[in-house]
């Protein structure tokens, strides 16, 4: 469903009853199942490496600002906001780092949205096992429930050997003891949890152990960020999608002998960069993505 | 395939000397298991492989022995489904013997740094 359905859809129930008009009996069957209201959308972010200097985005400093002010010109404002990592570029200074997470923050403050949540990338984490990070943006893992949806985070970048770790998995495991099969999860993560291409290190070295304690509950979504596209995934019934930069796009894996990035294109600039909506539907277990640019044109 | 990778200092000397009491326990055994691995020497320093090609050929044994000199590393060789972990003061050995021709990238994938992203290199086999 398109941008503007979802918007059409929420102005509609707003104002009770219209959910039932015709083109819309998917969402009149399931606000059978359960109230319009359950339904809601989130923003997910990634990749902004604040701090990033170079040829591959001219506009190193004005692209994060510009995703910022496009979030906050959607017509309506998400429930909440996510960055899936790499919130900024690694430094080997951790004064410098700090200075890069301060600068981060105040441009992200500006978001008109009551609640934004960060996890870390490498670049943000892995130098320090997180702890920069965790100054600044709190956890980095934790869980979360909103409207029917379970939400976990996970840390795969802390360990500088992109490992999750015994211990976190064995938290994992608790916290999913506490769900019932059917229970709708959405998993965050930077890295992917499965082997997208380990030969650009586009993996988790213990993600399959994620998955495999993921894979009995039937409605599980990953999301996550890292290598800059948008990539869409299936570990058995699990979905994992991926999501754009905010900084430079990365090739598609395999595709060039190093993993470099795109060049900046003058006479489309941005392209390839952007953020995401993710409609969610608890009731049917559905989320519908809906990939957004920069800049609208 | 490759076969084993020893960590540190206890498993080097462990591995040399299995193989020196193989020479020395049997001159027989010797000539049936044929000379020692070629030992190819790589250092993971800041940020890159020296060297950065590696040169084999299909079948023949090689002991890679890795060093880090300034903060912990990664192998990672997928392609072969082989990593090791480099910690600075210590020797790790891996040992591998290609099955396959080609060109294969490994990496660090251990974040070292800010030219992480940028720290990898070939194995060339013929």
């Amino acid at each position: 469903m398109s941008a503007f359905d979802r918007r059409q859809f929420l102005q509609l129930a707003s104002v009770g009853g219209a959910v039932y008009m015709s083109g819309l009996q998917g969402f009149a069957r399931a606000a059978d199942a359960k109230p319009a209201t359950d339904d809601f959308y989130f923003v997910q972010l990634s990749d902004s490496h604040w701090g990033f200097e170079g040829a591959p985005n001219p506009d190193a400093h004005g692209t994060l600002p510009k995703a910022v002010a496009s979030v906050n010109a959607l017509e309506q404002a998400p429930d909440f906001v996510i960055f899936t990592g790499d919130l900024t570029h690694t430094t080997d200074d951790p004064r410098e780092r700090r200075k890069r997470m301060t600068e981060f923050r105040n441009i992200v403050a500006e978001l008109k949205v009551r609640t934004v949540r960060f996890i870390p990338g490498e670049h943000d984490a892995s130098l320090d096992n997180g702890k920069a990070f965790k100054e600044f943006f709190g956890a980095t893992t934790y869980t979360f429930d909103h409207k029917g949806v379970h939400f976990i985070v996970l840390d795969n970048v802390s360990d500088p050997g992109a490992q999750l770790g015994d211990p976190q998995l064995a938290w994992l495991q608790d916290d999913l003891k506490q769900q019932a099969p059917d229970a709708r999860i959405v998993v965050f993560a930077h890295r992917p949890l499965f082997d997208l291409y380990p030969q650009w290190d586009w993996a988790t070295r213990d993600g399959a152990k994620a998955v495999e304690l993921l894979m009995p509950y039937r409605n599980v979504t990953v999301f996550y960020g890292h290598i800059h596209q948008e990539h869409h995934h299936m570990t058995g019934h699990i979905a994992h999608h991926s999501a754009k930069s905010l900084i430079f796009p990365l090739p598609v894996a395999g595709s060039q002998p190093k993993r470099t990035p795109i060049p900046w294109d003058p006479a489309e600039p941005y392209r390839g960069l952007g953020f995401r909506e993710v409609e969610a539907e608890p009731a049917k277990a559905e989320y519908r993505i809906t990939e957004l640019p920069v800049q609208r044109a | 395939m490759p076969i084993d990778i020893d960590n540190g200092r206890t498993g080097r000397r462990a591995f040399v000397g299995a193989v020196g009491g193989l020479v020395l326990g049997s001159v027989a055994g010797w000539t049936l298991a044929g000379p020692q691995p070629r030992v190819i020497e790589v250092v993971a320093k800041k940020f890159e492989f020296v060297p950065g090609e590696i040169q084999v050929r299909r079948g023949e044994p090689v002991t890679l022995q890795f060093t880090a000199p300034e903060v912990p590393m990664g192998f990672n060789l997928a392609d072969f489904n082989l990593r090791a972990d480099i910690v600075p003061g210590k020797v790790t050995t891996m040992q591998l013997t290609a099955d396959k021709t080609g060109t294969f990238t490994f990496l660090c994938d251990v974040f070292c740094g800010t030219g992480h992203e940028d720290m990898s290199g070939t194995l060339v086999v013929t």
